[in-house]
């Protein structure tokens, strides 16, 4: 790696870089300060000449319980996810860590992350499919036992947690096996050969070690799930109201950009803090 | 390790994941080739959803534009991404760690924030709402995963042939084209193709950002779910699922995603 000695090479970095830097400032961080700007606002300026500014879009989510309701059942729903991912996810992370080898482990590891990576409306869409009433899945069940089930689970909670555990368990898993398989086997072995049962292993070895992998799993699900709108809407139903509809209404359907805006920007600060809570782990986790 | 029942119970477990992860993809593809519009059993095998999604206008001119859409992203973002990448490899100056961590924000804030903050802002500017403000978007959501995949490719690159070839004579282009290039060629064709499956699949920031009645597929697709779907809309999604699933196991071949290293 070279030092940036002659005009010349200063020139070309900033050729090589700027483009890239240039469109993130114009696409994301001008409109995150915008936002910002505009959620103190009393009307967005293209729509009202005598716009003012306000503290009232914040007084609003202040004195106004729906709101901090609706972020209160948003973070609680996050949490339920990430807890289901977690506990679904570890044991196949470990599994595909340490049980598997060679070529069969590629593949299924390949298998888990790939539908991470399509489309995740249509995964929902297809639970919309899969859980609606005397749907297959009902069907299916019945099929197989003798008695009548009405499951009733579409448009329920229960249904928006199904759909977005199912979104992002490829995500836990993926940096639980890459924190895992970092993980040396020879102290495994030595631990083993002390005498150590399996669960002293998982709990004094593995869990430990994968903790770091087992955070930033967490908070990379915690913090969409925190502003998911579409899942709820699709599968929750009437069920289905959270503070990231409630956003999504503003834009769309209320247009009160500037309610939005500081809602959204609400979300932001939530978002930040956790992110900074879990920063020195995540940053362990990289490494 | 030693073959016990609670590795059996593992790989039961496992398996019992991917059937969760993909029987509700496989009931969905599997309606959209039921006669029956209220996904009635038994099973009649037919075509006809798709021959009616063929046929719908509204589908069609979606899908061409989500394609053009991803297309477009993908070559601003690859050229853009790799130029930066190349670039914070190369060189050690101050601020560099900065500039590697504004890549996160892009990737770590909810697209609802992100979306609705870029709606805002092209509003003020005068860009609004439209074809150009989502391939805006699109790429700026593309560009942190093209310079983290050919990052990573760089990061094995070694230095030291591009002295030797400078030091046979070779100026600054050659060295780039011939020595660089084709080095991270598999690193750039995976960006490449993480940056169209993340334009292509893009549902929120493109929701925000088009213009009514001028949407790409996906955007279409929620539209249609909430008004009550139809098996057109089945036959559609399987397709997008197959297409991402196809480009994202090709991303997965030519960058070492996961797997033994």
């Amino acid at each position: 790696m070279a030092e940036l000695v002659t005009p010349a090479e200063r020139r070309r970095l900033f050729t090589l870089l700027s483009p890239a830097y240039l469109w993130l400032l114009v696409a994301v961080f001008l409109p995150l300060s915008a936002m910002l700007f505009f959620s103190f606002l009393t009307d967005m300026p293209q729509d009202a000449p005598d716009w003012g500014v306000t503290l009232g879009n914040y007084a609003e989510f202040l004195t106004n319980p729906t709101y901090s309701t609706l972020l209160a059942k948003s973070l609680k729903l996050a949490v339920t996810v990430t807890f289901f991912c977690v506990l679904i996810g570890y044991p196949c992370a470990l599994v595909l860590a340490k049980s598997i080898k060679g070529r069969s482990r590629e593949a299924l590891f390949l298998m888990v992350i790939l539908p991470f990576w399509s489309n995740s409306l249509v995964r929902i869409f297809s639970w919309a499919i899969v859980l609606r009433g005397n749907g297959v899945l009902e069907r299916a069940i019945n099929f197989v036992l003798p008695f009548d089930v009405r499951l009733n689970l579409m448009f329920t909670t229960d249904a928006v947690v199904i759909g977005l555990v199912h979104s992002y368990l490829p995500y836990v898993i993926l940096t639980l096996y890459l924190a895992l398989q970092a993980v040396d086997d020879d102290l495994i072995d030595a631990a083993r050969s002390m005498g150590a049962s399996k669960l002293t292993i998982l709990r004094r070895i593995l869990l430990p070690l994968s903790l770091p992998g087992l955070l930033a799993g967490a908070v990379l699900v915690f913090v969409p799930v925190v502003g998911s709108f579409m899942e709820p809407r699709i599968l929750g139903g009437r069920m289905g109201t959270y503070y990231g509809t409630v956003i999504e209404d503003q834009f769309v359907a209320v247009y009160n950009w500037p309610l939005g805006a500081a809602l959204s920007f609400i979300l932001l600060a939530v978002v930040i803090v956790i992110l900074a809570a879990a920063s020195p782990v995540l940053k362990r986790a990289q490494t | 390790m030693t073959r016990s029942p609670l590795v059996l119970l593992g790989k039961i477990w496992l398996a019992l994941i991917l059937v969760f992860l993909y029987a509700p993809i496989l009931v969905m593809a599997a309606m959209s080739f039921n006669a029956s519009p209220f996904y009635q059993l038994p099973f009649q095998f037919s075509t006809d959803w798709y021959a009616k999604m063929a046929g719908n206008q509204q589908i069609i001119t979606a899908a061409i534009r989500s394609v053009l859409i991803a297309c477009g992203t993908t070559v601003i973002a690859t050229c853009l991404g790799t130029a930066a990448s190349v670039a914070l490899f190369r060189y050690e100056f101050r601020g560099k760690r900065i500039l590697q961590v504004l890549l996160f924000p892009p990737i770590a804030i909810p697209w609802l924030i992100t979306g609705t903050a870029m709606l805002v802002f092209f509003f003020a500017i005068g860009i609004g709402r439209g074809t150009p403000a989502v391939v805006i978007g699109h790429v700026a959501l593309a560009l942190p995963y093209v310079i983290v995949t050919v990052s990573a490719r760089l990061s094995s690159f070694d230095v030291t042939l591009e002295e030797a070839a400078r030091s046979m004579g070779a100026n600054a282009w050659t060295v780039l084209s011939r020595v660089t290039l084709p080095w991270i060629a598999p690193g750039i064709v995976a960006g490449a193709l993480f940056a169209f499956a993340v334009s292509f699949d893009q549902f929120v920031v493109s929701y925000f950002l088009s213009e009514p009645g001028d949407s790409t597929l996906p955007v279409l697709i929620y539209t249609a779910i909430r008004k009550g779907f139809t098996p057109e809309i089945n036959a559609i999604s399987t397709i997008i699922v197959t297409v991402s699933m196809a480009v994202m196991f090709l991303a997965a071949r030519f960058s070492k995603f996961g797997g033994s290293r």
